[in-house]
């Protein structure tokens, strides 16, 4: 604090990434904790590992094949329920308790603050998914599944998490109403969803690729491929700009406070 | 220590803060003083770069509010309106997390933070989340993190509303003692406040700074007029137009006409009008019969409501 002497140009460059990542580390470290403070922690685990063991292993034992396609298939849908529900408290509770203004007088900057949320939330359905590390084994042992798809069905699951999660984030910042924030993020990230299901693309006409265009921008779409084990470039950065985005509106939104 | 230079913020058409201008020197307690709307809160979110102003400037310690955000903020503890905190963590813990969010290195928060509790008094609370707090042990709350970082520059932002008058003297005593070695910017729109806490006072309203001085400056505004209470048993219409005409009177305010043909009065003058005179004379010829009359010096609350009346802008 008192080292500075004057608001030189590398001065405070080096000074402010010297803040940057403690900052962004408190506010992730804050948010992952009181995940466990309230139930919403071990509610959320227990309900998503009874709903995923119980569907996979109602079919597991039927096909008899060492796979967890059927596992990742649930994925998709099952986050649409469950990623809402980490992020919808994430902004509207400061909104509604007036800590934003609190936290965004520190000295943070906006993106330090959308990030740091982000990472919390995405640690915390890291750790939703660690849990299910068992279900995996048990497949292992029980025969030879592929490693690849295995791997590259959890590198998915993160992935499509990290998108619904950065829109649930976003739309979590346009109210200070959780339940609103919880319904807005349900119905973006199923829109995102629907748009590379058949039976929509079906309906949609091949003018101009647009047909293409709408399963490209699918998170479904990308999902499938990775969960075969094919760890596609494109699919991976098709996840990382969508979350960028998302983060982006976020943090404009957080700004927005400055434009009225 | 803190500038403000032709200071302007509008919300869509409305001016919420028109040219405010002044400065805080090192080491001085400013208390800001306004009724609500006046643009207190404004200014200060400014200060303390929540919000960018649409025209003017705010320096901090020679450091610019937009283009050196972060340094302006390092330098300043803010409590924002009615301390907001995050109700479901413990005080410890929040207190740990404001100092991580101050950059105090890991090594150091435990002992800022036993500190503060010291300070600001907090121990029998330790075990409990702020949720469960009183307003006034929350209200210290907000005060620990603020200083939590030992900063240089203090916003504080209606530090005592809503407290009890036990918990408002220690609050105020909390700041009092802070003060000896901090700059203080508090707002508040109680008067005894700043009596008590503030070397200063900034009267804002209606987003215009209105008057800017010591306490003593501002009661001398005061000096050579009166102030003179009196119940006459006349219906208010009846009155009123008989107190306007009696030569001397400054300003004739109604203080309550309750009961059915009486009316209570507060009138301003100049003080060697010899106004208790004049009045007792109009009440003889007019027939009315005088229960209460009697005269003091205008006080601070009366300069502060002269000032912050009339001259309303469309």
């Amino acid at each position: 604090m008192t080292t500075i002497t004057g608001p030189t140009a590398t001065g405070t460059a080096i000074r402010t990434t010297g803040i940057t990542l403690t900052t962004v580390r408190t506010i992730a470290g804050k948010e992952f904790r009181s995940y466990f403070q309230s139930p919403i922690a071990y509610i959320f685990i227990t309900a998503f590992l009874v709903l995923t063991h119980f569907f996979f292993f109602r079919g597991f034992f039927l096909v008899n094949q060492a796979t967890m396609r059927e596992f990742f298939g649930l994925i998709p849908v099952v986050f649409l329920f469950f990623v809402p529900a980490l992020t919808m408290r994430l902004w509207a509770e400061e909104r509604k308790l007036g800590t934003t203004e609190l936290l965004l007088t520190f000295p943070v900057e906006d993106w330090e603050a959308v990030l740091g949320k982000f990472v919390a939330a995405l640690g915390f359905l890291a750790a939703a998914l660690a849990c299910t590390l068992p279900l995996t084994l048990t497949v292992v042992i029980l025969g030879r599944p592929d490693g690849g798809a295995i791997v590259g069905g959890y590198l998915g699951s993160l992935l499509l998490g990290g998108t619904y999660m950065a829109m649930g984030l976003w739309l979590s910042s346009v109210t200070s109403n959780q339940i609103v924030a919880f319904i807005l993020a349900l119905f973006g990230s199923f829109a995102l969803f629907m748009i590379g299901e058949p039976i929509v693309l079906s309906a949609i006409p091949q003018v101009l690729g647009l047909r293409s265009f709408c399963a490209y921008m699918s998170v479904g779409y990308h999902f499938d491929s990775l969960g075969r084990g094919v760890v596609d470039l494109r699919d991976v950065l098709y996840y990382l700009s969508v979350i960028a985005f998302f983060l982006f509106l976020n943090v404009r939104s957080i700004e927005s406070r400055k434009w009225s | 220590m803190i500038e403000v230079r032709n200071l302007v913020k509008r919300y869509g058409s409305t001016v919420a803060v028109d040219d405010v201008t002044f400065d805080v020197p090192k080491g001085e307690v400013v208390g800001f003083l306004g009724p609500n709307g006046a643009g207190k809160t404004t200014t200060m979110r400014i200060v303390t770069c929540y919000l960018p102003a649409d025209a003017g400037r705010v320096t901090v310690d020679g450091y610019d509010s937009f283009e050196h955000s972060m340094d302006v903020r390092r330098r300043i503890g803010y409590l924002p309106e009615s301390a907001p905190l995050y109700q479901d963590m413990g005080v410890i813990e929040y207190l740990r997390f404001v100092a991580g969010m101050r950059g105090i290195p890991s090594g150091e928060r435990d002992g800022r933070v036993r500190r503060m509790v010291e300070i600001c008094a907090l121990g029998p609370m330790l075990q409990k989340d702020i949720g469960q707090l009183s307003k006034g042990y929350r209200q210290r709350v907000g005060l620990a993190a603020t200083l939590i970082h030992d900063p240089e520059v203090l916003v504080l932002d209606e530090p005592t509303s809503g407290l009890d008058p036990n918990q408002i003297m220690e609050i105020r005593e909390l700041i009092r003692q802070i003060g000896r070695e901090k700059t203080i910017i508090l707002s508040t729109h109680i008067l005894p406040e700043v009596e008590a806490t503030c070397s200063r006072v900034i009267v804002i309203n209606e987003g215009r700074i209105v008057a800017d001085g010591t306490t003593e400056e501002l009661t001398r505004m005061s000096a050579g007029r009166a102030t003179t209470v009196l119940s006459v048993r006349a219906s208010a219409a009846a009155a009123e137009p008989k107190l306007r005409g009696v030569e001397g009177i400054e300003s004739v305010r109604l203080l309550e006409d309750g009961t059915p043909g009486a009316s209570r009065w507060e009138v301003v003058s100049p003080s060697n009008a010899d106004i208790g005179a004049k009045l007792f004379h109009l009440a003889v010829e007019s027939g009315w019969v005088l229960t209460e009359m009697h005269t003091a010096s205008l006080s601070l609350e009366q300069v502060f409501l002269e000032l912050t009346k009339g001259e309303k802008r469309p």
